[in-house]
């Protein structure tokens, strides 16, 4: 059964409270205490740790923003995002680059960001979910996921956007056959496939037109 | 993943300088301590899964400046190992006239691994034999030289019919080094010595006693470039799957054909998804010469394609799949419109 827009609506204005704002607060207050704590010591820590037991200093650049971290040179870009900078949008699925959960764009490209590895894209333009509105008024393809109803439990979707967007920069998004291919690094266990091709079409029309 | 250092290789030379650090010259590449990051896609995956266990990892990345072009000059394609899939993929020119190596990139893996995989990472891919991935596994003389092959009587409907050994069935996973080795490709490696050509064919090495040695690379050598002589225009890549996209080859074909008033004057076949390496039918394209590609002929070619296999409990299937693959993919591609 599905919920109809409008009690999502009514339900959001009674609490003025809503689970994103809620989850976000949450990892904000839990990553402050070992980033105070990292910042301690950096001041005695040599800039390029030759032992693989000690953390890395390193510069990421995230929505347009430069973000310092000391972590292990171990660390991918999404756990990077997730656990150290509180941006929590890009999701972590399988953690071994099959589902796309974890898209991100790094230079403009689509990319699974399990799999890269922080240190190696200091410097680099990396663009997450977090980044893609502006103020209040939503990219145009995270109103059409919405428009579309191109999502149900919603985990895969952050990843699913992030992955549309590039598809339809690509040139990739001509006709349905060619998104569905394009598209295929992105899993959807909830199977909302046929919105999402929805939801890439009508984003499709709206970016291309400017 | 178990620690590691990371180092930023600025140069070619600095980077086989790092590489060639690796306890011994006599190692192979896939069994050395400190391994090239490129794309990642495959070595940060199995340094998860805690199959390789590199102590350093040598970022080659910035040598990318020099090491991705793609070069239809001279009558040749040249290709840099660390062009992206996808941008090689998409190349309007390598698709009008290599459309084997151009839907060969494409139809592998998804966007995004794509857009981060490399050339030269892609033909060093690591079998995806489960029993190879899985650590927990004790048998694996890939991983575990000498400790016996978990897949021989485990459930082996994806591994190798063609080029196995006692010693190990796994299948080569990629698509690419297929068309690589259709049309004779040279790979171009960089070492300390300087840099040297071979035949593509000559570099990875069927698992014999040795699975543990995939390829002729040892540590300090690079793959920085691959190059196909001539012009492929009737050329395809033919892929079939459990799934319609993004997912490994169950049989494939990468088929190429020189035909002129309708007789074959120049026919090359290598198959994918069947075999331990990439594999090269050339018995089969000799059958073709100087013939007029009907059904008889193709089928005829198909099984000379597939001889010599020999199956385990699970993947028999694959020897009949493969045939019909290779007689149907070059049945397309002597209708191609060029």
């Amino acid at each position: 059964m599905s919920e109809s827009p409008p009690s999502k609506k009514t339900s959001k204005k009674i609490s003025g409270f809503n689970r994103r704002a809620f989850m976000a607060g949450a990892a904000g207050a839990t990553v402050a205490v070992p980033l105070t704590a990292r910042a301690a010591g950096d001041a005695a820590r040599p800039p390029a740790a030759k032992d693989a037991s000690l953390p890395v200093d390193m510069m990421l650049r995230v929505n347009g923003a430069d973000r310092p971290l000391s972590v292990d040179a171990r660390t991918t870009v999404l756990d990077a995002l997730r656990e150290h900078l509180g941006l929590t949008g890009s999701k972590k699925g399988c953690d071994h680059g099959q589902c796309g959960a974890c898209t991100v764009l790094i230079d403009g490209r689509r990319v699974v960001s399990c799999l890269t590895l922080a240190i190696a894209v200091q410097g680099r333009e990396i663009t997450t979910i977090e980044g893609l509105s502006q103020g209040d008024k939503l990219h145009p393809m995270q109103q059409a996921f919405i428009d579309q109803d191109a999502f149900q439990c919603g985990y895969c979707t952050p990843g699913q956007i992030m992955s549309a967007i590039a598809c339809v920069k690509e040139r990739h998004a001509n006709s349905d056959e060619d998104i569905r291919e394009y598209m295929s690094g992105n899993i959807c266990r909830c199977a909302a496939y046929p919105n999402i091709v929805a939801a890439v079409k009508q984003a499709a029309s709206q970016i291309e037109k400017g | 993943m178990r620690p590691m250092t990371y180092q930023k290789a600025n140069d070619a030379r600095a980077a086989v300088q790092a590489l060639a650090a690796a306890a011994g010259g006599d190692a192979a590449l896939t069994e050395s301590s400190i391994q090239p990051l490129a794309g990642g896609t495959t070595l940060i995956d199995l340094m998860k899964l805690d199959v390789m266990r590199p102590s350093t990892l040598v970022d080659i990345n910035p040598l990318a400046g020099s090491w991705s072009e793609i070069n239809l000059e001279n009558g040749n394609l040249r290709l840099g190992a660390l062009a992206r899939m996808s941008d090689v993929a998409d190349h309007p020119e390598v698709q009008r006239l290599y459309p084997v190596v151009a839907e060969s990139l494409k139809l592998a893996a998804s966007p995004q691994l794509r857009n981060m995989a490399t050339l030269g990472g892609n033909v060093l891919q690591r079998t995806r034999c489960t029993y190879f991935r899985d650590v927990s596994y004790a048998s694996c003389n890939k991983r575990n030289p000498g400790s016996g092959c978990a897949a021989m009587d485990g459930f082996n409907r994806m591994h190798a019919v063609l080029g196995t050994s006692e010693a190990c069935i796994a299948s080569y996973p990629g698509d690419f080094a297929q068309a690589l080795i259709a049309l004779d490709a040279t790979v171009e490696i960089t070492g300390k010595a300087g840099v040297h050509q071979m035949p593509f064919a000559q570099l990875h090495k069927p698992p014999g006693n040795t699975p543990e040695i995939e390829t002729v690379l040892r540590p300090g050598e690079l793959i920085s470039a691959f190059v196909i002589d001539g012009r492929w225009p009737r050329s395809l890549y033919l892929k079939i799957r459990d799934r319609q996209s993004y997912e490994f080859a169950l049989a494939s074909a990468a088929v190429a054909l020189d035909v002129q008033d309708g007789i074959v004057r120049e026919a090359r076949v290598a198959l994918g998804g069947v075999a331990t390496v990439p594999w090269r039918a050339r018995d089969a394209e000799a059958l073709m010469k100087g013939q007029k590609l009907d059904d008889a002929t193709a089928q005829h070619v198909a099984e000379a394609a597939m001889a010599g296999a020999s199956a385990r409990q699970h993947n028999a299937f694959k020897i009949d799949l493969g045939k019909r693959v290779v007689a149907h993919a070059l049945q397309r591609a002597a209708m191609m419109e060029i």
